[in-house]
């Protein structure tokens, strides 16, 4: 498949990404590249086949519903571009 | 320098016997590293806390209350994540992020009493397989400075290559373990996946990230994974099960036919091409002292094994596109200085502190997942990968371990590949089977090119069979010493 620049923009879009113009021309390229391998996985026959989601077919375990963490919330914090009061600082989203 | 001088085993014993004291051990790691700068195998070096937990080791030894692997240097990939110490996963993103908590295999690792001396360089979040896309720079392979030390855990592979320390951490996640080990020469183990706990491991590909060691020696590897390993309710994906000596099979008294019983499996399609002829030469010289020392070997076919690369770079990104949009500039990590609004805080955010690659797969993987594509790419990749894993399992049905190269070309020139990335992609078409399936695999040294560069053999098992892969590996050190040499 080929991707076009409107693909790309909407893409990196999607995924948060701002892109300058030679760098989105740059991965328009390399995604036509990487599609051009993972596309041969079309030609393959998985009819009835289970979708394999991890590598060991276990039950995620289950837990007693009780709080287990400590309070950790100044060493989180301490890493955190901006705060204020115990909360995270953001751009204002509400008008 | 002795062997002893270099391997896990060697200086726990000189240090139990108080013929070296893990203070000395460390001041000269520290010289070591300080004078080889020139590889850039480290993102961090602590030297103050490096010789205050060497001073405890010591105390502790004196007291008689030393564990196996008390006093022994080591490094952490940086993705690994250490408390009170720097884990920037290689990348712009986290370049300054100091972790709250210590990754599980971290904290299992001091408890068994090594000693932390630094974290170890590597490609941006795991992603690639030369250490080239790192933030801090590339690593250089100690065999050739032209030459990349394969990736993603570079930094951990050339570390313990130059002997800068005698073990170290690293995460496989398309064989980020094994294949920089085959490129530096080293002993790389990736063990089966759900032993050894993700807490901690700053997520790239979630179902297929796997703590693993790096060690001169096979009895190293597994001297690690003795003390990495165990069930870890934090990760759920962590399996309950009872603990176990990995070395057990190696106490056996040698016989001149230590591995008589012993199945391999030759899978054609890792001998069918495409794979450079000095590294066949290396693998099948490795096949003939395999059978020398008993063991027999038997054709086994994997027919979907060709499709694991494809398979691997549909779900890697997947998981990762995931997995990585936490970072966001809010809670932890780099934030735009300038921006107009909260979603403009975002992309301009992850536009400046991720690097092309780590861009690329997140696209792709956006892509992979968006509506309408699901199930064309991810459902179909996932119902490949069974596919492949259903090959492996009919495979050991005939065999006990799986042999063959583990990566297809020695190592490569720097800058080689890097504008080419289905090329560097190619690099992991042996080793990325093992992820996808969950199986163990390790990469042992088993030869050279005549321009000296180092060649990797990569022996698979079935699920939990790190005992036995690891005597394998053993036996073929026992009268082998590619695993030994070292690069001037």
């Amino acid at each position: 498949m080929s991707f076009s620049p409107d693909d790309v923009t909407r893409l990196a879009r999607l995924a948060r990404i701002d892109l300058a113009d030679d760098e989105a021309r740059d991965v328009r390229v390399k995604l036509d590249a990487i599609f051009g391998l993972i596309d041969a996985l079309q030609a393959i026959d998985t009819q009835d086949v289970e979708p394999m989601a991890h590598a060991q077919d276990v039950s995620m375990p289950l837990r007693d519903d009780v709080v287990t963490d400590e309070n950790r919330r100044d060493r989180f914090q301490a890493q955190a571009p901006a705060v204020a009061d115990g909360l995270y600082i953001v751009p204002k989203v509400i008008e | 320098m002795s062997e002893g001088a270099t391997t896990v085993a060697g200086l726990a014993r000189a240090l139990h016997a108080r013929e070296l004291s893990s203070v000395e051990l460390v001041r000269q790691t520290l010289e070591r590293i300080a004078a080889s700068q020139a590889l850039n195998a480290f993102i961090s070096v602590d030297p103050e806390g490096a010789l205050a937990q060497a001073k405890a080791a010591d105390a502790a030894i004196a007291r008689g209350d030393a564990a196996p692997l008390t006093g022994i240097p080591i490094g952490h990939k940086d993705v690994l994540m250490t408390a009170g110490m720097r884990t920037t996963c290689g990348s712009r993103m986290l370049e300054h992020f100091v972790a709250p908590y210590d990754a599980h295999v971290v904290a299992k690792l001091r408890d068994s009493g090594t000693v932390l001396v630094g974290k170890t360089n590597m490609d941006e979040f795991a992603m690639g397989s030369s250490s080239e896309t790192s933030y801090f720079g590339p690593v250089r392979n100690p065999w050739s400075a032209e030459c990349v030390p394969g990736g993603s855990s570079g930094g951990s592979a050339a570390a313990v290559a130059a002997a800068l320390l005698p073990a170290t951490t690293g995460t496989d996640t398309g064989g980020s373990i094994r294949q920089p080990a085959a490129l530096t020469g080293v002993c790389g183990l990736k063990p089966t996946y759900g032993i050894c706990s993700r807490y901690g491991l700053v997520a790239f590909a979630s179902s297929l990230d796997t703590p693993g060691a790096f060690a001169r020696t096979a009895e190293d590897c597994g001297l690690l994974l003795n003390a990495m390993a165990g069930h870890d309710a934090r990760d759920a994906t962590s399996l309950p099960r009872p603990g176990e000596d990995y070395l057990r099979f190696l106490a056996k008294p040698a016989s001149g036919r230590p591995l008589a019983g012993l199945r391999i499996g030759l899978p054609r399609e890792y001998f069918a091409g495409g794979v450079e002829e000095e590294v066949t030469a290396a693998i099948e010289g490795a096949l003939r002292e395999l059978r020398a020392l008993g063991a027999t070997t038997v054709d086994v076919d994997l027919p979907m094994v060709r499709h694991a690369v494809p398979v691997y770079y549909v779900i890697a990104p997947a998981e990762a596109s995931s997995n990585l949009s936490r970072f966001d500039g809010v809670r932890y990590g780099h934030r735009a200085a300038a921006y107009r609004d909260l979603d403009d805080m975002y992309c301009r955010t992850r536009a400046e502190a991720f690097g092309a690659e780590v861009k690329r797969r997140i696209l792709v993987g956006t892509y992979v997942l968006s509506h309408g594509y699901y199930d064309a790419y991810y459902l179909k990749a996932q119902k490949v990968r069974r596919l492949i894993a259903q090959d492996f399992m009919r495979a050991f049905e005939r065999c006990d371990v799986i042999a063959g190269p583990t990566a297809p070309t020695c190592a490569f020139a720097i800058g080689a590949k890097t504008d080419d990335p289905v090329q560097m992609y190619l690099n992991d078409i042996f080793t990325i089977a093992a992820n996808l399936t969950g199986m163990p695999a390790m990469s042992i040294p088993c030869g050279f090119t005549s321009g000296r560069l180092p060649i990797g053999l990569q022996l698979q098992g079935n699920y939990f069979d790190e005992a036995r892969i690891l005597n394998v590996a053993h036996r073929y050190q026992q009268v082998t010493d590619w695993h030994l040499r070292m690069p001037s």
